[in-house]
């Protein structure tokens, strides 16, 4: 039998695993990455963009965060639109990552301002309390460009003079946050599936002073890290004196203000804890 | 009677001594890691951060303790069953250094943040290729003496020796490929979900190969040398073999459920990953039948509680693993602690404790003497268990309290919980699980001194003996 011939035996367990192989991993080549899913608008990497990947590779950032979306509620409605195989055809590696020890990144492009993920960066629960993330000021050193050419060239992204000139005086922090700032931003459905107000914008609080303590708390929780505990703004901008109608606050803290790098947290907050907020900072004048 | 045969044991002793080194090793960074969870300030840039020694803990357990024990057994083991000396101690001597230049390279890269980012296959070109080389002297090796064999027929242990040798090279060889910038830096060869497909193909498959097949090997062999009655049954042996090496590798893209590849990649890789349970299964019915009329061995005989306890981690994980590897279980659990609890229920329960067995078993008889405390061993045994239960239960309890929390919506449809609220409610497990890792490390710790002892012991009496 082939228990008595060893290089048959070999020869034959060789081809039992390659089937499996064959099937699962090397077939789907053919179906993954086809050129009828490409994505236009999904763009390669800059020089500056490639060093921050390279940077968020180095520091092992995917063995906590993932870059997938799933078609899961719980995920959608978190992250936004679920991932599709074309967003990715530039990434090599992937960094889908397998743990979520921190949220999933595959839509943080364009979420917060550059200035968010400094101080982020530099001290994460400054901006998110009990946060676990490492601290990562030590990136304000100079980024090393002396491989950017050569990394492109392996990639075989387009890139030209001025893109590497512009390496010139960067930092590995401005090298990562300009990575952050491009994963998930150049996908068309990005925006949709976005929190939208719809009906009615009544504050079913107005004037329900039981509800600021929660309002507050929230506040500190979800808004503090950029416009500043006693709303006097850093990030964004100072909050004491809003005049605007419940209904116009409510709308900017549900869907966001892209253009302006304020987040929309309808997504986390659901209506009636938007609501409260919006009783809780109508609540607060300066005088 | 060792000698007489001419077999190849000091190579066997250097791979067993270093194995155990990389295996406290392994085990200390996981515990500092899982401080560092639960501590962030632990966390020291640049170097020592978590998501740059993640990488070293699970390299020094798979590669440093696992495939080191995996070379000193199986050099052991294939020299038994064919009784036959090894074909070239020189090249196994070249292999041992090999070995150790390889796993510290790979420690020292790896802090340094020169990482291939794909999980289990972080090491960069220059150091994987070094890999290969030594895989490559390694099979030579084991090949050619299986080839001049003395037994004619091969006993299972040595089938799943030769899976593993052709199964590793092949997974390890695809997915390193890559497109080399610097001696520090490449790119992987393939791009987005091309680059998952190989790599969850390769991740799954490591299990296969590296953590499934080497320890079946070990736990045949030590099985019936530990308890003097022979395996339950070679054809239930040969059925389980063949099924779990050609079904295994259909599987990995259960790790890429609801993830962007193919429908019917992922749907295959479930539907195989269910029908596992069945060749998992029979090897663990072969284990215990082969206990039958010696079940009170449990009792007596400690070699026996690490082997049967080890054989039954297996079962429980080939259980749970095909139920993860259900679309809708996955979409509950995967991405959460429920994993590292499952993954560990595999590495501390069933690979360690075969290898413990193994080198209880080995170590006496390399230095002709016996094992200086079955007292200890069985101290070693409650303290391992014990830490790694405590691990996989309280992840387990995490995990599935995270998804719970992750998926709770308000009556408006919108989701009760932001991502940061569901982590905080971890702080707790995280704080049991860094317990349940110090108890592990004790345990270790009594391990390693009772064969230190043991080996010093026959050195003193060696030394008696030629005055």
């Amino acid at each position: 039998m082939i228990e008595k011939k060893p290089i048959i035996f070999l020869l034959l367990a060789t081809a039992t695993i390659l089937v499996g192989t064959i099937i699962t991993m090397v077939l789907p080549f053919r179906w993954i990455n086809d050129p009828k899913l490409a994505i236009a608008s999904v763009k390669p990497y800059t020089p500056l963009q490639l060093e921050g990947r390279d940077i968020y590779i180095r520091e092992g950032c995917n063995n906590c965060h993932t870059q997938t979306v799933r078609p899961l509620l719980s995920d959608t409605e978190r992250y936004g639109e679920y991932s599709k195989s074309g967003e990715f055809v530039y990434d090599q590696p992937f960094l889908w990552g397998s743990r979520r020890n921190g949220p999933d990144l595959a839509r943080i492009g364009g979420k917060y301002p550059d200035a968010w993920h400094v101080k982020h960066m530099k001290d994460p629960r400054a901006m998110v309390p009990r946060s676990n993330m490492p601290s990562y000021d030590f990136l304000n050193r100079p980024l090393d460009t002396s491989l950017s050419e050569k990394k492109m060239k392996a990639l075989k992204f387009p890139y030209t003079q001025a893109d590497l000139d512009a390496l010139k005086g960067k930092s590995e922090m401005d090298a990562i946050i300009a990575y952050m700032q491009k994963v998930g931003n150049d996908i068309p459905w990005r925006k949709t599936g976005k929190a939208e107000v719809l009906g009615e914008l009544k504050n079913p609080f107005q004037d329900n002073m039981s509800v600021l303590p929660e309002g507050q708390k929230l506040y500190a929780e979800h808004c503090a890290q950029c416009h500043g505990i006693e709303l006097k703004g850093e990030v964004g901008p100072d909050l004491r004196d809003m005049d605007q109608p419940d209904s116009k606050v409510f709308a900017t803290v549900y869907s966001g203000i892209a253009a302006g790098g304020m987040p929309a947290f309808g997504d986390t907050l659901g209506k009636e804890r938007t609501w409260k907020v919006v009783t809780y900072l109508k609540s607060v004048h300066k005088h | 009677m060792n000698q007489q045969e001419g077999y190849a044991d000091d190579i066997v002793k250097g791979f067993v001594i270093w194995s155990m080194v990389w295996g406290l090793v392994a085990v200390l960074v996981g515990v500092f890691i899982s401080f560092q969870i639960a501590f962030p300030q632990l966390n020291f840039p640049p170097y020592l951060t978590y998501g740059r020694l993640r990488p070293i803990h699970t390299n020094a357990g798979i590669f440093g303790w696992g495939i080191g024990s995996f070379m000193a057994f199986f050099i052991y083991i294939t020299q038994r069953l064919t009784r036959t000396s090894l074909w070239s101690p020189g090249l196994a001597k070249a292999q041992l250094w090999l070995f150790n230049v390889v796993i510290a390279l790979a420690a020292v890269t790896l802090a340094m943040g020169m990482n291939r980012s794909k999980e289990y296959a972080e090491l960069e070109w220059p150091v994987a290729s070094l890999v290969v080389v030594l895989w490559v002297i390694f099979a030579v090796n084991i090949v050619m003496t299986i080839v001049k064999r003395r037994e004619e027929q091969m006993y299972i242990s040595l089938w799943y020796i030769l899976a593993t040798l052709v199964g590793v090279a092949v997974l390890y060889l695809v997915n390193n490929a890559s497109i080399p910038v610097s001696l520090t830096k490449s790119y992987s060869a393939y791009a987005g979900a091309n680059d998952a497909n190989v790599q969850w193909w390769y991740g799954h498959n490591a299990v296969a190969m590296v953590l499934t097949t080497p320890p079946l090997a070990i736990f045949y062999y030590f099985l019936p040398k530990a308890t003097g009655v022979p395996i339950y049954s070679h054809r239930m042996g040969v059925i389980a073999f063949w099924s779990l090496i050609f079904m295994y590798l259909w599987t990995g893209a259960h790790h890429l459920l609801w993830a962007p590849v193919p429908d019917w990649v992922q749907t295959l890789a479930m539907a195989f990953s269910v029908m596992l349970i069945a060749p998992s299964w029979a090897a663990v019915f072969n284990g215990y039948f082969s206990m039958n009329g010696q079940w009170h061995q449990m009792r007596e005989n400690y070699l026996v509680k690490f082997l049967i306890f080890g054989i039954t981690f297996y079962g429980l994980q080939t259980l749970q693993g095909p139920s993860q590897s259900v679309r809708t279980f996955s979409a509950f659990i995967h991405f959460t602690d429920w994993v590292p609890g499952h993954v560990h229920m595999g590495t501390l329960g069933w690979v360690s404790l075969v290898l413990f067995a193994a080198i209880y078993y080995t170590i006496p008889r390399l230095y002709h003497t016996e094992i200086y405390s079955i007292g200890l061993a069985n101290v070693h045994f409650w303290l391992v268990l014990t830490g790694q239960l405590i691990f996989s239960i309280t992840m387990w309890i995490a995990g599935v309290q995270q998804a719970a929390m992750l998926n709770a919506t308000n009556p408006d449809g919108s989701l009760h919980y932001s991502f940061i609220e569901t982590l905080v409610e971890l702080y707790p497990y995280w704080h049991m699980r860094a317990l349940g890792g110090v108890i592990y490390l004790a345990g270790l710790l009594v391990f390693l001194y009772n064969i230190y002892q043991t080996i010093a012991g026959a050195k003193t009496q060696a030394v008696a003996q030629r005055a």
